[in-house]
């Protein structure tokens, strides 16, 4: 039967109600949408099946498109190497010349921290894993400052991790698919850092708004920052690992104190991808590289290895006991009086290091250092 | 509609020609706009609601962000569309500065309402400039319908 001819061929409706009607409920649909949508959570569900699809589909087409434009730029750098090779080859003599003198009071410094750490047992962060990536697409407008990076769940990364370029931290993953995750920038109107002012310790949060220099907010004190002073993550509430680069704060044209941020230093088109989650995470790290200490013979009252004698408790047969600091890598099997010394406490530092890479024999239970440490 | 999503995918690269980086115009506010110029339409909200949602997915902001202000700046045009048929050219573009203005101050509400932050306004500024400056395509659209034969409206 043709339309014309059912009992609703002749229906004629006003076109302008119906499309008042229409862009009602489209209204509705997109009012609902966005008081649905929490993109900046740290939960993996709420950043929705649609943005991981979306993501998804757009890392690759956004990576071809971007692709001449590298090549360009590559092509580009090439030339201008090429032509300014000399002068470029003296620059680098004089800032390597520099180094070198620098590079002998970094060792000298690195000495003496280590000496601090181990004096004081100061309880250090393990290195965090981290995962290479390039940006495929980058939005810069005033209401959200994303990028995509071109690498996923496939490498263990998680809403949350935070996000390096070469210079200084960009920001952190919102969202994760294969072969895709969306970084928001700190320069976001949803992003919120605690950052510290290195000169002064004094704690702020770093606040996106769209624009190039986010705000320093919650600043306290007198005068707890100056034009220039430098800023950190300060590792509050544990979702940032401390002390990354965030960059340089300027009093603002609004009388706000405003940060550069270093990664603007350079393009963000490779970046870094800390599998860092919460301090936790660092805890364990921690605690498997104890694990992983060489396990003395279960012959002789062993106390522990790797733990700190608890105060107070009994201990049968003190020079027996076994320390971390005596299971370290020592001349094999000296055969050595059963007598303990007295505990004459030695000024080497006692606080447990690390173990060495390569486990060796472990000796049998001498009496050669004190139960309790001498720090 | 698939062209204005198309320039946004490539104007979304992260290029930068001497340290600049490219502008980030809103290409789908000359359909949004065009549409509501030549006719009232049942698909044309949909269309445009379809459009922002891949805007906000594409660009990361929160989803139904710049489909609920692409489609206030549509309703306003509609309303005001008897005033604007017939315009000359500098008239029309003055009208597609307002929606363009419309739009850019309803994502700013929004942001403001959602995130309990204000977005730099220099920053929203520069996006309504780029913007406003897509006019030309917005015209070529209307005068195509409007050259078109009208039996087949």
């Amino acid at each position: 039967m043709a339309f014309r001819e059912s009992p609703f061929g002749e229906l004629k409706v006003p076109l302008a109600w119906t499309a008042a009607v229409a862009l009602i409920v489209a209204v509705v649909v997109a009012v609902a949408l966005l008081m649905s949508d929490r993109r900046e959570t740290f939960q993996s569900e709420a950043y929705g099946v649609t943005r991981q699809v979306g993501d998804a589909v757009a890392a690759p087409v956004s990576g071809a498109l971007a692709a001449p434009g590298r090549w360009t730029g590559l092509g580009m750098e090439n030339i201008r190497d090429y032509l300014f090779a000399v002068s470029e080859n003296r620059k680098l003599k004089a800032e390597l010349k520099e180094a070198r003198q620098w590079r002998d009071v970094a060792i000298a410094l690195r000495d003496t921290n280590d000496r601090y750490k181990s004096l004081l047992g100061l309880k250090t962060e393990p290195p965090i894993p981290m995962v290479a990536a390039r940006t495929v697409t980058d939005s810069r407008g005033p209401f959200a400052n994303t990028r995509l990076a071109n690498a996923g769940v496939e490498k263990n990364i998680q809403p949350g991790n935070p996000v390096m370029s070469e210079s200084g931290l960009v920001g952190r993953v919102i969202g994760v698919t294969r072969g895709a995750s969306r970084i928001l920038l700190l320069t976001d109107i949803a992003s919120r850092t605690p950052v510290m002012i290195d000169r002064t310790n004094a704690r702020a949060i770093l606040t996106g708004d769209g624009g190039p220099n986010p705000k320093l907010d919650y600043l306290r004190g007198k005068a707890p920052v100056q034009q220039g002073d430098r800023v950190l993550t300060s590792g509050d509430g544990g979702v940032l690992p401390r002390g990354l680069p965030v960059g340089v704060a300027v009093k603002g044209l609004d009388g706000r104190w405003r940060v550069i941020l270093a990664s603007d230093a350079a393009p963000i088109d490779f970046v870094r991808i800390l599998l860092f989650q919460d301090f936790s995470q660092l805890e364990k790290a921690q605690k498997d590289e104890l694990d992983k200490m060489p396990v003395p013979p279960p012959s002789g009252p062993v106390a522990g290895v790797g733990v700190a004698p608890v105060p107070g408790a009994p201990v049968a047969k003190p020079p027996t006991t076994i320390t971390a600091t005596t299971v370290t890598p020592a001349k094999p099997a000296t055969p050595k009086p059963a007598t303990p010394k007295p505990a004459a406490p030695k000024p080497k530092p006692a606080a447990p290091k690390p173990p060495a890479p390569t486990p060796a024999p472990t000796p049998a239970p001498t009496a050669t250092a004190p139960a309790e440490a001498p720090f | 509609m698939l062209q204005c999503l198309g320039w946004t995918l490539a104007f979304g690269i992260p290029l930068r020609v001497f340290t600049l980086q490219l502008p980030e115009p809103v290409f789908c506010m000359v359909p949004a706009f065009a549409w509501a110029v030549i006719r009232p339409s049942i698909l044309a909200p949909f269309g445009v609601l379809l459009m922002g949602l891949i805007l906000d997915i594409f660009w990361g902001s929160p989803v139904g962000l710049w489909a609920l202000s692409l489609l206030t700046a549509y309703g306003v045009i509609l309303l005001c569309r008897n005033w604007l048929v017939g315009q000359s050219r500098p008239m029309m573009w003055a009208w597609f500065a307002a929606a363009c203005a419309i739009a850019s101050l309803a994502g700013f509400l929004f942001t403001r309402l959602d995130a309990r932050a204000s977005p730099s306004l220099i920053a929203v500024f520069w996006q309504f400039l780029a913007t406003i400056l897509l006019y030309p395509f917005a015209h070529r659209l209307i005068d195509r319908f409007e050259d078109a034969d009208v039996r087949f409206r």
